[in-house]
């Protein structure tokens, strides 16, 4: 959350496991990066959508899970110490005498001679339910999000869902809100038996209300939300007063602000050459998912090949009078000195 | 092979022909079928390939495991007949299934 300039050589925008890997190449050819992520933890979609999965196609890996996959990046780029900036995302880029000037939702400032979007299907948002009119409620009754719980300090308060959000927030903004009523469309829930205990015994205790069913239609003008229809298993329908609504559907991946970056888009897609994996604007960089060029495949393999031929082109931007030696780290001493295996 | 018929929410139907092995989802992604989202490919974790399978073929398609119950709570507007495309394996009774896509994926 710092708004000191920080400047180094590259911003990779991701920390999937192409932007980590990426991190691995650039240090190899001593280019040093910073690392963005909306998420709060390195992995990208391995981290989000299938930490337990196993993946069977990364070389010599006969079978890791998107956990293991990530565990193993973050120890074979520990040596390049990147830095890392979670639960953040860039929002503007700005080019600047000598390269760019990045700045993030959270209004910390970059300064880079090159960036890298890695940014794989996009940023990981919370799910909007389609709710018709929900745009006007957003951020003055309907909440993502939870910034600052004082916001929710005597106010009648509607969670829904059945995940770890819903239960951990139902939990925490209780003590706070004037009321708070749980909706989840059944009676089990995905998230931690704990929480759902302790959920259940605040029903009993009489200081929330769980019921059963579905959001179907908000009701409230001038973006204050007055109560919803909620339909109830058995198909009717019920009116449930409320002042906030929180959603928690999970998060899906939007592009977010990548397209207003003046880039050349196909189809959310960031084209680029197949030499250097450059987009449309010298000095930024698009690997992994987020590209795409003839016979594209999205595969993590694919990615970190394009993270290497891109650090090439990133060593000519960040030292063009030094000449590149193509190295081994089997053989080269000075590779293995930054590995700090020598 | 199997016909699978996808019927959009304005009543367009395309039905396309799929291999026993592969999933529902994975039939409709190969033909493009619109509203079929399957952001994770597959791996129970998006809730974005949700159905809505048609009375006659709830039984030979059978009920969610406990895995996908729990990703159907990510969802929108769930109602009995929904599941994740993705977890429905084509085989050769599925021969004519048709499923219904939501209004939208989220």
């Amino acid at each position: 959350m710092s708004e000191d300039l920080i400047k180094t050589d590259a911003v990779i925008i991701g920390a999937g496991p192409v932007g980590l890997f990426a991190v691995f190449e650039l240090g190899l050819l001593d280019v040093k990066a910073h690392v963005i992520d909306i998420l709060d933890r390195p992995g990208g979609q391995c981290a989000e959508l299938y930490p337990e999965k196993p993946i069977y196609d990364i070389p010599a890996l006969p079978v890791v899970t998107g956990q293991e996959l990530t565990d193993h990046l973050m120890e074979q780029i520990a040596p390049f110490g990147a830095e890392f900036h979670f639960n953040e995302r860039i929002e503007t880029i700005e080019k600047i005498d000598g390269g760019f000037r990045l700045v993030t939702d959270a209004g910390t400032p970059f300064e880079c001679k090159l960036v890298v979007i890695a940014a794989g299907g996009g940023s990981f948002t919370p799910k909007r339910p389609p709710l018709p009119g929900i745009e006007q409620y957003e951020d003055t009754s309907v909440y993502y999000s939870v910034r600052k719980m004082d916001a929710f300090r005597g106010k009648d308060v509607l969670i829904v869902g059945g995940g770890d959000s819903a239960l951990d927030w139902t939990l925490n903004l209780q003590p706070v809100a004037k009321s708070l009523t749980l909706l989840h469309r059944r009676s089990e829930f995905r998230a931690a038996p704990a929480s759902v205990q302790k959920m259940l015994e605040l029903v009993d205790s009489g200081n929330i209300s769980f019921k059963l069913g579905q959001v179907t239609t908000l009701h409230g003008e001038d973006g204050q939300l007055t109560g919803v229809t909620v339909k109830a298993p058995d198909g009717t329908t019920f009116e449930e007063p409320t002042e906030v609504m929180l959603p928690f559907f999970g998060l899906t991946m939007k592009l977010g602000p990548v397209a207003n970056w003046g880039l050349n888009l196909d189809e959310n897609l960031i084209p680029v050459d197949t030499e250097k994996f450059e987009t449309s604007e010298r000095g930024i960089f698009a690997i992994g998912d987020i590209n795409t060029y003839p016979g594209k495949l999205k595969l993590i393999l694919s990615g970190f090949h394009e993270a290497a031929l891109m650090s090439q082109a990133a060593h000519r931007i960040v030292y063009p009078d030094k000449k590149l030696i193509f190295q081994y780290t089997t053989s080269s001493s000075n590779l293995q000195k930054k590995l700090g295996v020598k | 092979m199997a016909r699978i018929t996808f019927i959009q929410p304005d009543g367009t139907e395309h039905t396309v022909d799929a291999e026993p092995g592969m999933t529902v989802m994975e039939a409709a992604v190969k033909n493009s079928v619109r509203g079929i989202a399957a952001e994770c490919g597959g791996a129970c974790a998006c809730a974005t390939c949700h159905v809505y399978v048609e009375e006659a073929w709830r039984e030979p398609t059978g009920q969610p495991e406990q895995m996908e119950e729990d990703m159907l709570d990510f969802a929108f507007d769930i109602r009995p007949s929904s599941r994740l495309s993705c977890q429905i394996k084509v085989t050769q009774e599925l021969d004519g299934l048709t499923v219904r896509i939501p209004e939208k994926q989220f």
